[in-house]
């Protein structure tokens, strides 16, 4: 039991971010294999000044009319992308954890900030859930997977706030957190997690296309 | 006759029997469909297919953004996203294996639910281009001859005329002439030079305009002359600037006519391309007709009537005798404010000319198609009355601005807003901003140095 803990939180923590780098790198290879050799006039179209025009508009909370038309799914999905990332990096205890391993520290969050920062992501995955389930046109187009990845997102978070209370099984819960989280990290180049990359390379080409061909805004 | 009838006013396109489709369908075979699906699926795709089909996550965001999803009190089916599942996501996840019914459904869904505006693009959060998505439906449809019967004539047209509407040389060149002639009463010395080498500008048009209405060709010569310019019609095929082909799949043909109208440019030496009020014509020489024929923007400066009128009103070579006096409200056809940008050139010359305008929302880029782009009115008779059922929202849009004149420079969009007026009741008056132009404008020839 103990081995088995040391190990998945010290070799497959490494072996999960390998696999997470070798993913996304093949995944870009494929990419940019098939542009090169089926489409490469999308070089001839984009445009960095445009790619980036339309990024940044995106970027900027409420500016595009499509996320004022939806603002509550909006800005909880804002707050929730920018948790996902923050919570885990600057996490005390992960920070703690690579110090002693790596020497590596940074700035922390302040633990009971942590606390409630993943409430706030269990509770929007909660109501990404909802929403897939109540809203007509969401519902039409979820599928099983759909929630598959809404658990695997859950998991971490769920399990990390349980571990830290320990409200129950604190050794299970540590080894569901560790293990939960690699998966997520795992999968991130082999599943549609993989919008993290992409998004702002499809946004970067209709950017391009409206910015650049067509003399339009694309927000 | 009754049968028909009921066919037409048919408010759920699942009931709608289109001849053309029924007959290719009959003709299909699962190894054909599978063959066709994977052929295009496989070598006519690549990254950006891959990249849209995988980066989706199914949010639903582009809902709101699709005006027949609005039209349709938001039933699920008509999202865009939907469109997406219920055509080319099955045809992967079946690997081609796809039923006639599924396919029935794909050519009413991709060719009539879908106006390939592009503005659920600007709604996405990741920009994904479902436009391309159902162009490529209609692709795979075109291989497959189940291409509905009305445009895939027009298709047909093109490929023997090298014009939309089966309009002869001579029946071409006659009605030029004719136009020539009756447009002699206001200036006795005005000329539709035809094939007139080096001249500035060749003028082209949608073979719609010979066929129904040469009136606007009437129009055009006289802005011509008033404004002095140097300028041509071509007398051979080329003339035509229309592309349904673009919209049916058909890219080999939708290159044939690209191809044809810029090379009847570059036989006449011209400096430039001016096209009619057109949005569709303006997207095939403008945005994608070039890129089938290899050339990354096109080979000639094409200009839009908007922005070429907009040129004669404010550098004064075109002078306005008293403003327009209606209330007038302002259509934004897809394919030039989304496709070209040229929204706010069409309002400065709304306010040149006209006395009084009210704004309609949403605008710009934003606003909503006509309902009978994107090569959806050319499907016919026989999807009109589904299409009056979805551009129920183009509807209220249209009554809320309360305008008594609306001008739309689109032909497509001009005659699916017409539609619309007549099906609605509403009180307006669809016009070009060529007629308003012809309307308010002293009838006298521009002299340099005035």
């Amino acid at each position: 039991m103990h081995s088995f803990i040391e190990f998945i939180m010290g070799p497959m923590v490494w072996i999960s971010f390998l696999l997470f780098f070798l993913g996304t790198v093949f995944r870009f290879f494929k990419v940019f294999k098939m542009v090169n050799e089926k489409e490469n006039f999308i070089y001839t179209y984009m445009s960095l000044k445009y790619s980036f025009r339309s990024i940044f508009a995106w970027l900027i909370p409420f500016f595009p009319v499509s996320t004022r038309k939806s603002p509550v799914f909006y800005g909880i999905s804002y707050i929730f992308h920018i948790l996902l990332l923050i919570v885990p990096i600057f996490l005390l205890s992960h920070v703690v954890l690579l110090e002693e391993s790596m020497q590596w520290s940074w700035i922390t969050l302040n633990d009971t900030v942590a606390d409630w920062l993943a409430l706030i992501v269990i509770m929007a995955l909660i109501f990404f859930m909802i929403r897939r389930m109540v809203v007509p046109e969401v519902k039409f187009l979820t599928k099983a997977s759909d929630f598959v990845f809404i658990l695997i997102v859950a998991l971490p978070f769920v399990s990390g706030f349980l571990a830290y209370h320990q409200f129950f099984a604190y050794q299970w819960m540590v080894m569901v957190h560790v293990l939960s989280g690699e998966l997520m990290i795992i999968l991130i180049p082999f599943t549609r997690f993989f919008h993290m990359f992409m998004a702002p390379f499809t946004r970067a080409y209709t950017g391009s296309e409206f910015g650049h061909v067509r003399h339009a805004k694309d927000w | 006759m009754q049968d028909t009838e009921n066919k037409t006013q048919a408010l759920d396109g699942k009931n709608v029997v289109d001849e053309g489709v029924e007959k290719g369908l009959a003709r299909l075979t699962p190894e054909i469909i599978s063959r066709v699906i994977n052929q295009v699926l496989t070598k006519e795709t690549g990254a950006r297919f891959k990249a849209y089909v995988e980066t989706c996550m199914r949010c639903g965001l582009c809902a709101d953004a699709c005006s027949i999803f609005l039209s349709n009190d938001r039933d699920p089916r008509f999202s865009p996203a939907a469109k997406v599942k219920q055509t080319i996501l099955e045809m992967i996840e079946k690997k081609g294996n796809v039923s006639v019914d599924f396919l029935r459904d794909a050519v009413r869904i991709s060719h009539t639910e879908c106006n390939v505006c592009k503005r659920c693009s600007m709604y996405c959060p990741f920009g994904i281009d479902i436009a391309y998505m159902m162009l490529l439906v209609r692709r795979i449809c075109h291989k497959l001859e189940i291409t509905p019967l009305y445009i895939q004539d027009t298709v047909n047209s093109h490929s023997a005329t090298l014009n939309q509407m089966w309009v002869k040389e001579d029946e071409w060149i006659d009605t030029l002439q004719w136009q020539e002639e009756d447009a002699r009463e206001e200036f006795e010395d005005l000329r539709i030079p035809l094939d007139k080498d080096g001249a500035d500008i060749m003028y082209s048009v949608i073979a719609p305009e010979p066929k129904f209405q040469a009136g606007l060709i009437y129009q055009t010569a006289v802005i011509m002359h008033a404004a002095s310019m140097n300028w041509t019609m071509p007398s051979t095929p080329g003339w035509d600037n229309s592309n349904m082909a673009m919209y049916t799949g058909d890219f080999e043909i939708s290159a044939r006519i690209a191809k044809a109208h810029y090379e009847t440019a570059a036989k006449l030496h011209v400096g430039k391309i001016v096209m009619g009020e057109c949005g569709h014509a303006f997207r095939s020489v403008y945005d994608v007709g070039n890129r089938w024929i290899g050339w990354a923007m096109p080979p000639f400066e094409v200009v839009h009537a908007i922005e070429f009128y907009h040129g004669l009103l404010a550098s004064g070579r075109i002078k306005i005798k008293e403003k327009y006096k209606k209330s007038v409200t302002l259509h934004d056809p897809c394919n030039i404010s989304r496709g070209r940008g040229l929204h706010d050139k069409a309002r400065e010359m709304v306010n040149m000319l006209c006395e009084s305008f009210i704004e309609m929302t949403p605008n710009r880029e934003h606003n909503y198609c006509c309902g009978a782009g994107g090569g959806v009115i050319n499907c016919g008779p026989p999807w009109k009355g589904t299409r009056m059922t979805n551009n129920r929202e183009k509807k209220e849009q249209l009554e809320r601005t309360g305008a008594e004149v609306l001008i739309a420079p689109c032909h497509n969009c001009h005659s699916g807003l017409e539609d619309i007026v007549h099906h609605y009741g509403l009180k307006m008056e669809v016009k070009f901003f060529g007629d308003i132009i012809f309307e308010v404008m002293e009838k006298t020839i521009f002299q340099k140095g005035e």
